[in-house]
């Protein structure tokens, strides 16, 4: 007999970690609200607007590494190309949000004012239903989906693995980025979207709908957490570590590895859309930079630095990169890619299984020295 | 055109009449009216007489005069007859004509066009040549003349052309025809612009000669189509050499180490800096010597590329062999600090790298199609590179073991190669090819800290066409996605041409994931 699912989902994580779970979710839904909202801005309590958009936006990212972690830590597949579906997500909802914005933009025009400017006058076909917040919903995890199907197909079925693989999506990525570029493809070109008004018909930058965006991201994060702590102990998380070990053998046990790559695969590219959806309404931008193959390289760098095969490491990798990035890029701005760089080799080179690794081994070295 | 026609009739006869300028002509050049003077100064250039070639260099040199009737020349203290050209006294008080700006042009073109009657070979060849794009219907009899006395082949080719051209205008239909005919067998854009207006009705009423005309320029078109795609495939020819430089390096350490280095692109950088560095050097110590500074460049930017690479080997990569997608990640950062770096050491705005002298310029081959001098030697110096490469890889005892250790690593440990060492001495190597495509592209592109990033998926796409651990599939798929970008850049578009040759990479693997040309034999992961 199959537990019921409530007991399976129960069981994904022990009890500290269900603890941990919630005070995060406590910290981010009520705590921070009320630290923001009932504290004059002069209050040593107070939560700035700026701190508030950082964790929100560094949340996001955290999302996007949990995603790049099941691929990498746990697939053994490493994508270089994972900001082409976090942007994929991010334009499909600025889609929606541009269209919110109605008659408030500068040409006060039904369009957009990039197809204003363009001359255009009509929606492309694929702008259609692009004011529907459901079909946008669905667009931010089905295009993502798409693409990561069709091209995860024809790569995992020809077997093209290893750095291979890394260099072909890098490639991907690439090319859409080069793609977005161009004012004729019909998302903006080199501005991308930005300037949004509402979301939902309520304003953007509101306190409200800052604090409304930033919980769902949490909650967002915490979800997938769980699902994803579920995911890699079921059977299929199994076979796909399996298949990361030793993938011949898998095949010759009789599993088709093609089948779990490529679920494993959707499913992040999918988990990056919803991220790239959550991330545009709080940072109030998307362009095609997102897709720049370094933008992509660098979630890479937050799951070492967290420590890859771990679900918590990721979070905590993106949480560490990005704060020391927000810090650098003030205090000493040509100083962070000097940082990043030897970050990636150190990291590489001394912390193979990133932060979390280090302190599993210094806590079994205090366990060993206790006996 | 009659009175054109009778002009001619007037130079034939003026020519077989008298030996001298008719005088009346010639002092029609010192008449009150412009209009009386452009056309005697036509009438003139029709004559195609030397003494013509005298009287119109005069006075586009304000030495004609007008004394009394008669029309002098005077030269110093000296005073000649207009028409015959004899000495005489000189007159009391010589009047100098009006030459305005439009008698000015006219003369000009006069005695251009008289050119075409020298003696010398090589003023009627530069003339004919200036005529091409300036000629006008009433030229017509004059080139009809110059063609009958023209002996050389090559001018007398071009002369057909101008005469061509010239009776496009005639009110003969038959010689519109003849005309088109003759001008249907060239390829310059400035021709089928010539012949454009004559494929309307509103251009052309003559209904033969409109449909040769539409079929002319049918005709021109698709040489100059031909041209142009003969110019792309040399661009592409001439990327794809780039890319080479790029690729035998990655195509190396990959081969060699298994490893894919990221800042492969920074060690082209490294190479154009050098080259910008010794620019530098020339011009403050050895400016006599500037246009020298690139062959100097060569060795230093292959040793300063190979001296980072070996840093780089064993300071990081040493410490990761066998955990591939580690080390690209490594890699990376060492990309990373190796831009910044060079952000810090030079600024981030691009330097300027010039061309040396004997590079600028190019061979013309068809009227719209110049091959640069600068890509023909790029494409030239690939090939040696790949040549030195190729006797490095296969005529030494370093090739050999390189060549062992890419084959076998373990057996050739075996057998006492130091693998070790070269491990060392072949990442070296490909960065120091690196630092050569460095040299190669600072001449054909800008030289700054963010150039190297541009090139590296192109360069990841050769090695993974070409397939690891031969030359020679580096070599084919390098040309081959040089040539087949630029080829498709030019009837897509840049952006889609890169999408579609993705797409295709990706085709490719599918069928073949060794790439073209894959070790044979049976592997293990």
């Amino acid at each position: 007999m199959r537990k019921p699912l409530t007991l399976r989902i129960l069981s994904a994580l022990d009890k500290k970690s269900w603890l941990a779970l919630g005070i995060f979710l406590a910290l981010a839904l009520v705590v921070v609200p009320v630290l923001h909202l009932h504290f004059p801005e002069d209050s040593a309590l107070h939560v700035s607007t700026y701190a508030i958009t950082l964790i929100g936006k560094i949340m996001c990212y955290a999302l996007v590494a949990v995603a790049m972690d099941l691929i990498w830590g746990y697939g053994g597949i490493l994508s270089l190309g994972h900001g082409l579906f976090f942007a994929l997500g991010g334009y499909a909802f600025g889609m929606y949000l541009m269209r919110q914005i109605g008659r408030d933009g500068s040409y006060g025009a039904d369009l957009p004012d990039f197809m204003v400017f363009l001359d255009w006058k009509e929606l492309p076909w694929f702008w259609l239903g692009s004011d529907k917040f459901g079909w946008v919903a669905f667009l931010v995890m089905a295009v993502p989906a798409l693409v990561a199907f069709v091209f995860g197909y024809f790569a995992f079925r020809s077997r093209i693995k290893g750095v291979y693989f890394s260099i072909i999506t890098q490639a991907l990525t690439y090319a859409a980025m080069l793609l977005f570029f161009r004012n004729e493809t019909g998302f903006g070109g080199n501005n991308g979207f930005t300037d949004f008004k509402r979301v939902l018909g309520y304003s953007i930058t509101s306190s409200e709908t800052r604090l409304v965006l930033f919980g769902l991201t949490a909650v967002m994060l915490a979800v997938t957490l769980v699902f994803s702590a579920w995911l890699v102990k079921s059977k299929f998380g199994r076979v796909l570590t399996a298949i990361r070990d030793a993938e011949s053998r898998v095949m010759f046990i009789g599993y088709n590895p093609l089948w779990y790559k490529l679920t494993i695969w959707v499913i992040s590219a999918v988990l990056c859309g919803i991220a790239g959806a959550l991330y545009v309404p709080q940072v109030g931008i998307i362009n095609p930079s997102e897709m720049s193959p370094g933008n992509s390289i660098e979630i890479a760098i937050w799951v070492a630095v967290g420590g890859r095969g771990t679900l918590i490491g990721p979070v905590i990798g993106a949480f560490v990169v990005n704060l020391a990035k927000s810090w650098f890029t003030v205090s000493f701005p040509e100083y962070w890619l000097f940082f990043l760089g030897l970050l990636f080799i150190v990291v590489t080179l001394m912390l193979p299984q990133g932060l979390v690794g280090l302190w599993k081994k210094i806590m079994t070295k205090k366990g060993a020295e206790a006996c | 055109m009659k009175k054109t026609l009778i002009a001619l009739l007037l130079g034939l006869g003026s020519l077989s009449a008298q030996a001298a300028l008719d005088p009346m002509q010639v002092r029609q050049l010192a008449a009150e009216d412009s209009t009386d003077k452009v056309a005697a100064i036509r009438q003139l250039t029709q004559t195609a007489d030397p003494d013509a070639v005298r009287v119109l260099k005069a006075m586009s040199e304000d030495s004609l005069f007008l004394a009394g009737d008669k029309v002098v020349i005077i030269d110093g203290d000296k005073a000649f007859d207009g028409a015959t050209g004899e000495a005489i006294k000189m007159p009391a008080n010589p009047e100098s004509p009006t030459v305005n700006n439009r008698i000015r042009g006219e003369l000009a073109s006069a005695l251009a066009a008289l050119k075409l009657f020298d003696a010398d070979a090589g003023v009627r060849l530069a003339s004919a040549q200036k005529l091409q794009s300036q000629v006008t219907p009433e030229m017509a009899p004059l080139l009809a003349r110059a063609l009958e006395k023209e002996t050389d082949a090559q001018i007398k080719a071009l002369l057909v052309l101008a005469h061509a051209q010239a009776n496009l205008g005639n009110a003969d239909p038959a010689a519109r025809l003849a005309a088109v005919k003759a001008l249907a067998e060239t390829s310059s854009p400035t021709i089928k612009s010539v012949l454009l207006p004559l494929t309307e009705k509103a251009g052309e009423p003559d209904d033969k000669v409109r449909y040769e005309a539409i079929a002319a320029v049918k005709a021109i078109d698709s040489r100059l189509a031909i041209a142009e795609n003969v110019g792309r495939a040399f661009s592409g020819l001439s990327l794809g050499s780039i890319l080479l430089l790029g690729a035998l390096g990655l195509a190396i350490t990959y081969g060699v180490m298994g490893i894919i280095n990221m800042a492969h692109g920074e060690l082209l950088m490294v190479g154009a800096y050098a080259t910008y560095g010794m620019q530098t050097l020339f011009r403050a110590y050895f400016p006599n010597a500037i246009d020298w500074y690139l062959p100097a460049a060569i060795p230093v930017a292959f040793f300063a590329a190979a001296l980072v690479g070996v840093i780089m080997e064993r300071t990081v990569i040493r410490w990761l062999y066998g955990r591939t997608l580690e080390t690209l990640l490594a890699t990376w950062g060492l990309s990373l600090v190796l831009i910044q770096s060079a952000r810090v050491l030079f600024g981030a705005q691009n330097v300027e790298v010039s061309n040396p002298s004997w590079m600028s310029g190019g061979i013309e081959v068809m009227p719209n199609l110049i091959l640069p001098w600068n890509r023909i030697i790029i494409v030239g110096f690939a090939m040696f590179v790949l040549f030195l490469v190729w006797v490095l890889m296969n005529k030494t005892r370093l090739g050999m073991f390189v060549r062992a250790v890419t084959q076998n690593r373990a057996m050739a440990g075996c057998v006492g190669v130091p693998t070790a060492r070269i491990d060392t001495m072949a990442f070296a190597l490909g960065a120091g090819i690196a630092g050569l495509g460095g040299v190669a592209l600072s001449q054909i592109s800008n030289v700054g800290p963010d150039m190297g990033q541009g090139y590296i998926v192109d360069s990841f796409m050769v090695v993974v066409v070409g397939g690891v651990g031969q030359l020679a599939g580096a070599v084919w798929a390098a040309l081959g996605l040089g040539i087949f970008s630029k080829l498709l850049e030019g009837w897509a578009g840049a952006v889609i041409a890169k999408i579609s040759i993705l797409v295709c990479i990706i085709i490719f693997i599918q069928k073949r994931p060794q790439g073209i040309f894959a070790l044979k034999g049976r592997f293990v992961e």
